[in-house]
């Protein structure tokens, strides 16, 4: 259980990171926190050459809320951090309790917010999160800089737009409604496991009729990637999120989620579950609209 | 009383090989200066136990399960088989054999450990002191909840986790009152 060898190296810039990552001569691996990585290099799972480490590049360790109202994370902003930001509890709630669900407080005080992202274990947490807070991601290159959607990011199981000569520099949250609900649930065996499935919620109430005015619901662990389901969105906006409107979002789970068998669950139970956690979920999240 | 100066930890050395994937870092254990050439995929507990002579800090799973290598980084709990040494250039690391060094008397979570019997073969029993001894030096008490959330991220195979519980909720009683 130890790593196969490899070289390291920490840039102090995204320019010079970016061109370690392009440079074809050897295999590079982007390393932050190295929660989900190193046990993969533990495990001789990943054999890269050459490890870049991007701690220790300065522009990276951004957290604000930018004049728009956006929220700003850079890479190498670690979770703990970012769960403990009061910008991030007071204007994301849903993001720092997505936070509090992953792994350990040990694990939190290394692993960074956009390493989650990019890393991309269907089961994690921090996908469906910034899915449903319509999250967008900013990727630097040798093509330059682009801006990917939360809809286009995540591709597949551990694969992300994020090219191999690419670096994750930033994840954009944009505002919430002051009105908006959130709820974020997950089903585990034990605390800080891999969610068999989960679900992130977020419900805007209409003012004047006291409706729901729109719906966010991102299943986790249910694909291999974040699964927005519109169906069930569908079946809460305009209703009152009352006893039938939930049945029928749960309905719309039960019929249109395709998890699948493993050894942790079998694909009825998970479907079973994340129905059970959309009512428990929009439940929590109409009470804190 | 003038401050005395610590002394440098020494690392042993091991020959170069691949001298490319060879880094050397400076960092603080325990109060004491280190300077060490390490290869770049040395973990932290590696270096802790093997180059540092640290054997302290226990090796469980070696994936971030068990936190059986947890130590302080910069006050922080970490799992030490899931951190590079080459990553912490610059840190300041705490392991278990620096809360009570030499004769000095058992700190509240040891003598806690101690007192409750917060152990059967003590395998685990260095991670959750380190995360203990963070925990009494957070600014607020923790509360139940949080105190429950630390634990979680350790592993007792003998089922000593009443009594764990029992422990951290002394130091903590010592450290901020009942």
């Amino acid at each position: 259980m130890k790593p196969s060898p490899f070289d390291y190296t920490a840039p102090s810039t995204v320019g010079e990171a970016v061109a370690l990552l392009a440079d074809e001569e050897r295999e590079a691996k982007v390393v932050a926190g190295g929660q989900s990585l190193i046990p993969m290099l533990n495990m001789r799972l990943a054999r890269p050459e050459l490890l870049v480490d991007i701690t220790r590049i300065p522009e990276l360790g951004h957290l604000y809320v930018d004049e728009a109202g956006n929220l700003r994370i850079g890479a190498a902003v670690r979770q703990a951090r970012a769960a403990a930001d009061t910008a991030v509890q007071d204007g994301w709630p849903l993001l720092a309790a997505a936070i509090e669900h992953i792994g350990h407080p040990q694990i939190r005080n290394r692993g960074t917010v956009c390493g989650s992202l990019a890393h991309h274990d269907p089961a994690a947490e921090l996908p469906s999160a910034a899915l449903a807070l319509d999250a967008r991601f900013v990727i630097t290159g040798p093509r330059g800089t682009r801006t990917v959607t939360a809809e286009n990011f995540f591709v597949a199981t551990f694969s992300t737009a994020v090219e191999a000569d690419e670096l994750l520099t930033e994840v954009v949250f944009p505002p919430l409604p002051a009105d908006h609900g959130w709820a974020f649930e997950e089903l585990t065996r034990r605390h800080g496991d891999f969610a068999t499935v989960g679900v992130a919620v977020v419900l805007e109430r209409s003012a004047g009729t006291g409706t729901v005015r729109a719906a966010r619901v991102v299943f986790s662990g249910a694909a291999p990637v974040p699964v927005r389901l519109s169906a069930a969105e569908d079946a809460l906006v305009g209703s009152d999120a009352g006893e039938q409107a939930l049945a029928a979002a749960a309905g719309a789970a039960l019929a249109r989620l395709t998890p699948s068998d493993d050894i942790h669950a079998t694909a009825e139970y998970r479907r079973e579950g994340a129905a059970h956690l959309l009512v428990r979920a929009c439940t929590t999240a109409w009470e804190r609209c | 009383m003038t401050p005395s100066v610590p002394t440098p930890l020494a690392a042993r050395t091991p020959p170069l090989a691949e001298p490319s994937a060879w880094h050397e870092i400076a960092l603080t254990v325990n109060g004491r200066p280190v300077t060490a050439q390490v290869e770049s995929r040395l973990l932290l507990s590696d270096f802790l136990r093997d180059r540092l002579g640290l054997t302290g800090t226990h090796v469980g799973c070696e994936h971030g399960v068990c936190g059986a290598c947890t130590v302080l980084v910069d006050d922080e709990p970490v799992r030490t088989c899931l951190t590079l040494a080459v990553q912490c250039g610059g840190a300041e690391i705490r392991t278990v054999e620096g809360l009570s060094p030499g004769d000095a008397p058992l700190t509240s979570v040891q003598r806690a450990f101690h007192e409750c019997h917060g152990m059967q073969c003590g395998f685990c029993t260095p991670g959750f002191v380190m995360t203990a001894t963070a925990l009494t030096e957070q600014s607020d008490r923790p509360d139940k909840e949080q105190v429950a959330n630390a634990l979680s991220g350790h592993l007792c195979r003998c089922t000593g986790y009443r009594n764990i519980r029992r422990a951290v909720c002394q130091a903590l009683d010592e450290r901020f009152g009942e």
